[in-house]
């Protein structure tokens, strides 16, 4: 028998994502991979795969599979747990970060979390598409690797793996904050914004509701021009995820995985990398404050 | 830019040439451990380094050591030859802005020898320079929200050609023929046929 899942339903989105296609950005290749990182690297693990291994990364829930084969699943991210509908008929809830063995023909639920936006569901051996560009990302700007998930997609498992779970009970379920203050390192073009540390220090913004696998949009005080670059048109240039660009209206945009490689409008900080993670599950409304610090030059 | 990248301010496209070749170089020696992306674009290049910030002092050293003034080394990534079709829909516009006919317009984008300065906006989309100054346009007020792969186009100082169905404000003139070579293949090694350093001519295939 193959070993696969199908696709019984789905969300608002469903996409394969693994550690993404980082190194092509000098082509327009986009480094994609899973928002919440950290949530994606547990969930692996607790099903025993190795950290390159993909996974399924699933917007507010809604997704069903079923499994072809017996494997063991696992759900991270914001609590809501996942259900198992067994083919020997029955049905049986298990909470977040547990691994759980499931056999031919159950099917897996992913409802939607209590808080926060996005679970991540792994499965014993990967999802085994076929990566693209050393990646089975799927990459919402370019469209490259595979298609978001569909009823009746039928998605390749890998074999299946002998390293025993790690970190099961490790790591608590909490959940995901409506509220956050996040470290910004200031530049590349702070100077291009009037006050750039003392606006971002003193403003709050609200997540708006048009964000997506390419950057949050945030909404509250504008971030204005320096008054001696108004008017002046910054060159596209390299950008990274968790850039805080900010558009000639103000409201600055955090850049995520799927962000395009090069941007036209100065970025005034950039999320620490180690904090940007929670971006991937801020609910629209949700409020956003910085606290800006200079980062020093690395031979510093 | 953050503390996991650096994005270095340069004087010009030639010197961004020289300090991304140099990069670039590096990199796939495997001079620079740790080093992820090397991005040029107009007038920066932008490194990563994401989870080993270090990695950037070695890439800070490698740009204290090189001549930013030398001439960059053109063509040594090749050359191109792509066929279009000029009956792009912004053709009568270039023409009337750049004060010449669009037979004029044919001959000085056919006629010139573009270099590959830095690719992005979309996989295998390449920043070609080289272009006569009447070609040197603005991009349209509103960009069209669907341009077809294939089209040629000229914006500010580049010309390009969009790789795949996607919005865009470039001024279009015309579009690569059925048989041109693929501008992106994920498949292929390398993936972009347009690399920067490429040498790029475009003929007229009627």
């Amino acid at each position: 028998m193959r070993r696969e899942l199908e696709v019984t339903a789905v969300g608002p989105q469903a996409l394969v994502v693994d550690r993404g296609r980082p190194g092509w950005a000098h082509i327009g290749v986009p480094a994609a991979g899973a928002l919440d990182r950290p949530a994606h690297a547990l969930a692996q693990r607790l099903v025993g795969n190795g950290p390159d291994e993909a996974g399924l990364e699933v917007l507010l829930g809604g997704l069903a599979v079923r499994v072809s084969a017996a494997t063991t699943v696992a759900l991270t991210g914001p609590p809501g747990g996942l259900r198992v509908r067994r083919a020997a008929g029955g049905e049986r809830t298990v909470p977040s970060h547990q691994p759980v063995h499931v056999t031919a023909g159950d099917e897996v639920v992913v409802p939607s979390p209590t808080s926060g936006l996005r679970g991540y569901l792994a499965v014993g051996g990967g999802i085994a598409v076929d990566p693209v560009l050393g990646s089975r990302s799927a990459d919402t700007l370019s469209g490259l690797g595979p298609a978001p998930l569909e009823v009746g997609t039928r998605l390749p498992l890998g074999p299946p793996t002998t390293i025993p779970p790690v970190g099961t009970g490790a790591l608590g379920v909490s959940a995901a904050p409506d509220a956050v203050t996040v470290r910004v390192h200031l530049g590349p073009r702070a100077d291009w914004v009037d006050d750039a540390a003392g606006r971002l220090r003193a403003g709050t913004w609200t997540v708006a509701p048009t964000g997506d696998r390419v950057g949050v949009r945030l909404e509250g005080p504008a971030l204005e021009r320096a008054a001696d670059r108004r008017g002046e048109e910054l060159r596209s240039e390299g950008l990274v995820g968790g850039a805080v660009q900010v558009p000639p209206d103000g409201q600055p945009v955090v850049f995520l995985a799927d962000h395009p490689t090069t941007g036209g409008y100065p970025v005034v900080g950039v999320v620490d990398p180690a904090e940007l993670a929670v971006f991937a599950q801020l609910r629209p409304g949700s409020s956003v404050r910085f606290s800006p610090v200079a980062t020093p030059p690395p031979d510093a | 830019m953050g503390p996991e990248a650096l994005i270095v301010d340069l004087d010009g496209l030639d010197a961004v040439a020289v300090a991304g070749a140099a990069l670039r170089d590096a990199l796939e020696r495997g001079a620079l451990p740790g080093v992820v992306d090397v991005v040029p674009a107009a007038r920066t290049v932008l490194v990563t380094a994401p989870g080993a910030p270090e990695a950037l002092r070695a890439v800070r050293a490698l740009l204290d050591g090189i001549d930013l003034g030398a001439a960059p080394d053109r063509g040594a990534a090749g050359s191109v030859e792509l066929p279009v079709h000029y009956d792009g829909e912004d053709l009568e516009l270039v023409a009337r802005d750049a004060g010449w006919s669009t037979a004029d317009v044919v001959a000085a984008h056919t006629g010139a020898e573009l270099t590959v300065a830095f690719g992005g906006f979309a996989p295998g989309f390449a920043y070609l320079t080289g272009l006569p100054e009447a070609l040197h346009q603005p991009r349209l007020d509103t960009p069209r929200p669907r341009i077809p792969a294939g089209a040629v186009g000229v914006a500010g100082e580049f010309g390009g050609v969009y790789p795949r169905t996607s919005p865009g404000g470039w001024r279009l003139i015309g579009r690569l023929t059925e048989d041109a070579p693929t501008l992106f293949d994920p498949d292929r090694d390398p993936p972009a046929l347009l690399v920067p350093g490429t040498t790029v001519r475009f003929r007229d295939a009627g």
